[in-house]
Parts: structure tokens; sequence; C-alpha cells
């Protein structure tokens, strides 16, 4: 039962992690209707800078808030250099040119910090264990990632729903050129979410730098998953990427973690063996193709495409 | 004789706003039928109804003696209704001959035919040529559609319409965007169309309106609120107040 | 094609002799690793002509086409390693399985446009990945060795390598010339009726998922060949030949080389994996170029290498 409980938290952490990507992605994708492959590398870099900044610094927390900074002014400049020209293009072309953005990233960041990955290790106030419930305890560190985690949630909906700014999301991921037409600043707009974005992917690449990797290609491993969480969700839907990276990071954790079992009690050891990581890995992309093929459009559809 | 549209009690709803609403037409073989009204009255929706591009909430649409209120797009064009689109939809990347030859191959059995070169065959090329001939693009025809002016895309949208021998036609908007040189040719064309085929005009130009249509249908907010000879609507103070009003202090 | 002395005719014919001689070339002196660097070109420019079928004719994005290399390659892989070495019971095995994927992909992803399905094609193929890497048997994640090459009967000796050369170049030729016959029939047309709008060609009466769906089967089928070649050409198949990122080389290749013609990819395939070859001579860190270039061409030379030909005029 213990495990059954440690599971589903880290299942829910794993999940709100995946929510911070995928609320980027599903941002840009719904107000700019930009198709960004290259989100993954923000996550990287992310994770790159706090190694690096904890280490030359020596505190964990300012080196991870210089790391969210380094990487929103990476994002802002990347969208003012290149992003602004990819607007109102093909969908193929978005996912070309930021292909090729990945490739430059992941090298640069081989150039500069080898190929090697890096580690950040953690403060001794994280690495202890807490007790949330008699009996059970939990790591203190995942702990704070999913507060955190759900503070960013909460933060992201008070933006999105009680301010100005929010409003004007809200109503550019739905209907584009109405935004425009009302005067509003479109250029400084796009650049602040497309910034806000690349910080929730950094902030969610240096989160989990310390428990799982700081490594070249990390992006492309998780961008896919990100994808699917937005594709499910509904483009352009905040509460639909919630919903469905709470979902997807449950079932993924879970799926892995009870899943061989399962099978075990149907199918022989061996095959049981041989089938379950197989079986387990494909958990999400069944249940996109599922979603997909029964509601086209996502669970959550924002508007008009 | 049965009429070859038969419209009845068709309504649609997006969200809270009512595009049809308990709309009834009757069109027999060989009437120009016109439906006018303002902007938002969901003349645009009808067609795309009728041609199968959206499926009616409830109602019924009777083509040519077959219930057709849930058929597919395609199973519509094989039964002889075709439709032009009010913003031009064609094949911009290809020349003017393959879009109408396309209209053409649609209705020439399958294509799974994977070897012979289809520019080549002349049971293709000959009634596009023919099509394309009858609205005046002869020469036009070896451009990609994307050169062509806006008008000329009105005429190719008609081609094409009429490349899939159709026995009926929904014609949305025309006129769009035309200039009067443009729009007397249209006119005329329209005018020798009539004679063999029914059509379904959806217009804001109260000339072509009335110098072509045998019948006209007003709809305001998706329903019907006069629907007879042009004279008579003409002098019906209620379209008057709701649409005529408007378009003759336009011209006036 | 226009004109018989464009740029661009001269350049596919030049080209398309220069691999026929290349052997010749090596023969007489040439390095040999040429021959093995250009039959690996030759196959991959064949993955990348089926896929320009369904992309730039079709207008189909699929970002998994890749997925087809490694079907292919993992049914010979699979076979061989079962003991079944010829190549009559493999190849075909590799092109059947390769139509079956297809098919179940494209029916259920056809069905959705846009991203939704660069993400489903994209999805299944991660699927198909996954499955594979977790086959111990085969090799699971380190991928598996072939110990023999595909049997045929005497004298076809794939492990010649100036044979396998020719045998892969003339199912190039063979793999242009159909897509090139598929492309201007009445399929074809439908196909790029699609493509260009396919709201219009359901209008004026094609039903065209099943156009498109065949497309997307032909396409899969010819990748799959090139898929049981490759792990030939390698003696190794390993689930990397199925990463999504692998599907993304496939469509520089076929960006690179100019999306509109049969023959592009043929041009992508050589431009980048010739590129790869001469840039990472100069510095390991070669995509850095490789990277801002895509990116440039997408925004600055959309037709790519073939686009750019079409341009050159004679005086």
């Amino acid at each position: 039962m213990t495990l059954f409980i440690e599971q589903c938290l880290n299942g829910l952490q794993f999940g709100l992690l995946l929510f911070m990507l995928a609320a980027g992605l599903t941002l840009v994708f719904g107000i700019m209707d930009l198709v960004n492959l290259a989100h993954g590398s923000l996550y990287m870099i992310g994770a790159y800078f706090a190694a690096t900044l904890t280490a030359w610094t020596g505190s964990f927390l300012l080196g991870v808030a210089m790391a969210l900074v380094g990487t929103l002014l990476v994002g802002m400049v990347l969208e003012v250099v290149v992003m602004r020209r990819l607007y109102g293009r093909d969908h193929l072309d978005h996912v070309l040119a930021t292909f090729g953005l990945i490739l430059f990233f992941d090298e640069t960041v081989r150039l500069i910090w080898g190929p090697a990955g890096l580690s950040l290790p953690l403060p001794s106030w994280l690495n202890a264990p807490v007790q949330i419930l008699p009996g059970v305890y939990y790591s203190a560190y995942k702990l704070s990632i999913i507060i955190v985690s759900l503070a960013v949630a909460a933060g992201l909906y008070f933006l999105v729903m009680r301010t100005r700014v929010g409003m004007l999301i809200r109503a550019g991921a739905s209907n584009r050129e109405m935004v425009g037409a009302l005067g509003v600043n479109i250029k400084l707009l796009y650049t602040l979410v497309f910034g806000l974005g690349a910080a929730l992917a950094g902030l969610a690449g240096l989160m989990q730098a310390p428990i799982l990797t700081v490594q070249i290609g990390m992006g492309e491993i998780i961008i896919i998953l990100a994808f699917v969480i937005t594709v499910i969700g509904g483009i352009g839907s905040i509460r639909g990427a919630f919903v469905a990276a709470i979902f997807v990071g449950l079932v993924d954790t879970l799926g892995r973690a009870f899943f061989p079992d399962l099978l075990r009690m149907v199918l022989s050891p061996a095959a049981a063996s041989t089938a379950a990581p197989a079986l387990s890995s494909m958990l999400i992309y069944l249940l996109m193709a599922i979603v997909l093929v029964l509601k086209p459009e996502g669970l959550f559809s924002a508007g008009n495409k | 004789m049965p009429d070859l549209l038969q419209v009845e009690n068709l309504a649609k709803r997006f969200g809270g706003i009512v595009a049809t609403d308990d709309l009834s037409i009757a069109i027999p073989e060989g009437q120009l039928h016109a439906v006018i009204g303002p902007n938002g009255a969901g003349k645009t929706t009808l067609i795309a109804q009728l041609s199968g591009q959206l499926t009616p909430d409830s109602g019924h649409i009777q083509f040519a003696g077959s219930d057709i209120t849930a058929l597919p797009m395609p199973a519509r064009s094989a039964l002889g209704l075709a439709r032009s689109f009010q913003i031009t939809s064609l094949f911009l990347d290809l020349s003017v001959l393959d879009n109408v030859a396309l209209a053409v191959q649609a209705h020439a059995g399958h294509s799974f035919h994977f070897w012979r070169d289809a520019r080549g065959q002349v049971e293709l090329r000959d009634p596009a040529r023919a099509a394309l001939a009858r609205v005046g693009l002869t020469a036009r025809e070896n451009l990609p559609a994307s050169a062509l002016s806006h008008g000329e895309h009105r005429q190719l949208e008609l081609a094409m319409a009429l490349a899939s021998k159709p026995r009926m036609l929904l014609l949305d908007e025309p006129m769009a965007g035309l200039g009067p040189e443009e729009s007397a040719r249209m006119v005329a064309m329209l005018r020798e169309l009539k004679k063999e085929l029914t059509i379904l005009l959806v217009e804001h130009d109260m000339e072509a309106v009335f110098a072509l249509a045998d019948r006209i249908t007003v709809l305001v907010y998706g329903r019907v609120i006069a629907s007879g000879k042009p004279e008579e609507i003409r002098n019906n103070a209620q379209v008057r107040d709701a649409y005529l009003g408007e378009q003759e202090a336009v011209h006036g | 094609m226009s004109g018989w002395l464009s740029a661009r005719a001269v350049t596919v014919v030049v080209l398309l002799a220069a691999l026929a001689l290349l052997p010749v070339y090596v023969e007489l002196g040439g390095s040999r690793f040429l021959l093995t660097l250009f039959t690996r070109i030759i196959i991959l420019a064949m993955a990348a002509v089926s896929l320009n079928l369904i992309l730039g004719f079709g207008g189909m994005m699929s970002f998994g086409h890749a997925v087809y290399l490694g079907i292919g390659g993992y049914a010979v892989g699979m076979l061989a390693h079962e003991g079944i070495y010829s190549g009559f019971v493999q190849w075909p095995v590799a092109l059947a399985a390769s139509a079956l994927f297809a098919l179940v992909i494209g029916a259920l992803s056809l069905r959705t446009r846009g991203v939704y399905f660069i993400m489903l094609t994209l999805a299944f193929a991660q699927m198909a990945y996954y499955v594979v890497a977790g086959l111990a048997r085969y090799g699971g994640d380190d991928g598996l060795t072939i110990y023999k090459r595909s049997q045929f009967f005497e004298p076809i000796n794939l492990s010649n390598k100036t044979q396998f050369y020719y045998i892969c170049l003339a199912l190039l030729y063979a793999s242009i010339y159909l897509v090139w016959r598929i492309v201007n029939s009445r399929f074809g047309m439908v196909i790029q009726g699609s493509r260009s709008n396919d709201t219009r060609m359901r209008a004026i009466g094609f039903p065209t998922f099943r156009y498109k769906l065949t497309c997307f089967v032909i396409a899969g089928v010819l990748c799959g060949l090139a898929g049981a070649l490759l792990a030939n050409h390698t003696d190794f198949v390993s689930p990397a030949m199925m990463y999504w990122t692998r599907s993304g080389d496939l469509i520089i290749m076929v960006v690179l080389g100019g999306m509109g013609s049969v023959v592009g990819p043929v041009f992508g395939a050589i431009a980048l994996l010739v590129l790869e070859e001469t840039l990472s001579g100069i510095t390991e860190y070669w995509q850095i170029i490789l990277g801002p270039l895509l990116l440039l061409v997408v925004l600055f030379a959309r037709g790519g290498i073939d686009g750019l030909l079409r341009k050159v005029r004679y005086a």
C-alpha cells in the first residue's frame, strides 16, 4: 500500500513536471500557432544552466534562480531572432526549422559542456525523507517539486484567468486576428508568451535535474511526451494540458510500476518480462492514439484551427 | 412531378447561435431559385448543409427522390449536386486545366490507375476544355490557377462545377468581388446555364437576382420570412423592411 | 519536365550517370570508402523518395516514416537470426510487414490533419521503437548483428560490395521511375489535388481517404524495401533506426533536395550525407552548422536544391 501511495505521488510529480513543459508548448501553439520542437532544448538548457550555476555560486537556490532567468532570456532572444520569421508559415516549416534548432542546441551544449552529462547534487536540507502519513515517507525534494509545480500552475491559472494579459492570451488562443485588430502590441505579447513558455520549460528541466538527468538529448526524449499531452489536452488549452499531464504522469508511472506484475498474472514470467518494458513505454502513445481517434481535436480544444 | 430539391424543417445551431431555423424550400427541376438575405442570415450555412460539408441538427434534405441528409460530400456530387464556393476554393498550385480535369475525373469512375499519364488522356482533357470554353477561360488553361484574377477565379469555380455534369448547381455568391463588366458576363453565362440546369443561387447582387431568378426566398436569422415570384418579393413590405430597404439605401 | 537542356535536366542526367559510374571509378583506384558511403546514400535516397510521395506530393506530413526502415530491416534481421537467410522469404516479409503497418497507422492517422497527424505518425513510430527495444531475443536496445546477408540464387551475392551497390542503384532507379509514373497518373492527380485542397476534392466527388491511405501504404512498402537493403548494408539492425529523429533526417533530405519533384530527394540525400562526411572531417561539431543551415533553407530556399536548379537559366 505504501508503495502504491509512493508511486501515485511519483506519478503526480512526473505529471506536474510534464504539465510545466506542456503548458509552455500549448500556449505557444495556441497563440502563435507555432509548433516548436526545440521546446525540449529550452528544458535541457534550464537543466544545464542550473547545474553549472549552482556549482559556480555554491548555492542551490541562487543557481536555480539564475538558471531560470537565463533560460527566460535565451527564450526571448530565440523568439526575436528566429521564431518571428516562422509565424504564419506552414506547420511543416515550423517542424523543420525547429528541428534544425534542436541540432544546433545539442551541438552547442556539447561544445560548451562536453558529451558526458552533468550532475546537480541536492543540498542536504532537501535530501531528507519527510513523513507525510504515519509510516509513509517521501523524498523532501520530490515533495517540493509537487508544491512548486502546483504553485506555478495556480499562478498560471491566475495569470490567464484574472489578469488583462491573461485575457489577451485567452483571446489570442481562440482568435488570433482579433487580438491584432484590437491594437495590442502583438510583437511584445508574443515575445512575452514565448519567454514564459521558455521559463516554464527551463523550470521543468532544472527541477528534474537532481533526480533524473542532465544530458544532451534529454530534450528529444521528453518533447514527444509534452506534445502527446498537448494534443490529448487540446491545443491552446492550459486546463487540458493540466488534466492530460497528470493523467499521463500517473498512467506512465503506475504503468511502469505495476504493469509487469499484472502481466505476470496473465502471461508466463518469461513472456511478461519481455513484453512489460515495451508495453509500459507504449502505454502513453497508445493513450494518445485512442484519444485522437475518438476525438481528433483533443479533449479540451480551445478554438478555431 | 416531385421537386428536384426538397428541404424540410432544416435546423442548425452553433453553440448559442441559430444558423438555420426550421427552414423549408422546394425547388422543381429547371428553376433558378435565388436565396437572399442580410449578412449572417445563414445562406452559406444552408449551402454547406445542402452540399454535405455540414450536417444539420434536424430536418431532411431530398434530392432527386433520395434522402441525402446524412450523405457524405463525394456521394452528393456523384448524384449530380455540385457547388461553387463563396471564398475561392481552387487548386491554386495546379494549372487551370488540371483544376477542371480533376472535376471531370471525379465522375469518370474510380481513380486507382497508377500508370498512364493523366494529363494525356483525352477523355479527361476534352470535357475539361469544353467547360473552360463555356466560361471563357480557354486562353488561360495552362497557367497556374494562382495566376488568375479574382474574376477569372469565379469563372474557374463555375467551370469546375459544370465539369461534373451536374443536374443542380449550388452557387454561393458567384458575383462576389466582380466589377460591372465581369458581373454582366457572369449573369449572361448563368442565363445560358439556366436552360439546362437547376440552380440555387445565393447572392447579394440584387440586379443579378432579379434578372435571373424564377423564384426568390428571403432568409433572415436562418428563417424563411418570404418566398415567391420576384415581383411578389419586391413588393413585400416585410422583406423591404428587413432587407431590400437597406439595399436601396446603400445603392440609392 | 521543362525543356531538354535546362540546368536541372542536365544535372539530373549527369548525377544519375555519375552514380552508375562510381564503382568503375573506385575500381580504377578511387577510395573503396566511397563505395560504402554511396551505397548508404542510395539506400537512404530511396527512403527519401518514398517519403516525398506522401510528403511532397500528398501533403501528408508524416514524422514516423523511418519506422519502415526499421520494419524492413528487422524483418531481415529477425529471420536471419532464426536461420532463415533466403532473400525470397525475407524481402517479401519485409514488404508485407511494412504494408500492414502502414495500413494500420494510415487508417488511424489519416482521419486527422496538421500537427495531430504529425504527432500520431510519430507516436506510432515510437511505439514500434519501444516494442523492438524491448525484444531481448532480438538484441533489444543493443541491436542485432546479421551474420549472413540475404541469399538469392547464384550469381547474386550481396556480400560483393560492387554487386550490392548496383542492386541498390537499380532499385533506386526503379523507385524513381515508379514514383514518377504514380505521381502523373490519375491516382497521382487525386493525391496532388488532396494536398492542394482536400475539402474541394471531396466536394467534387473524390472520397480522398482511400486514395491517401493507398498512397501511404505504397510509400511504406518502398521504404520497407530500403530498410531491408539497409540491414544488408550495415549487417546490423537496431531500434535506433526507427527513433523519431531519424524520421526527421529523412524529412530534411526531402526538403533540402526539393519537395516538388520526384528526383529532389536524391539531391537531398546526397547533399546531406556528403555534407555530413565533409563537415565532420572539419569539425566534430558539424551539426552546429547543419542546424542553422536547415533553418535558412526553410526560410529562404524552400524549394530546396531542385527549386534552385529550376531558377537557373542559360544566358
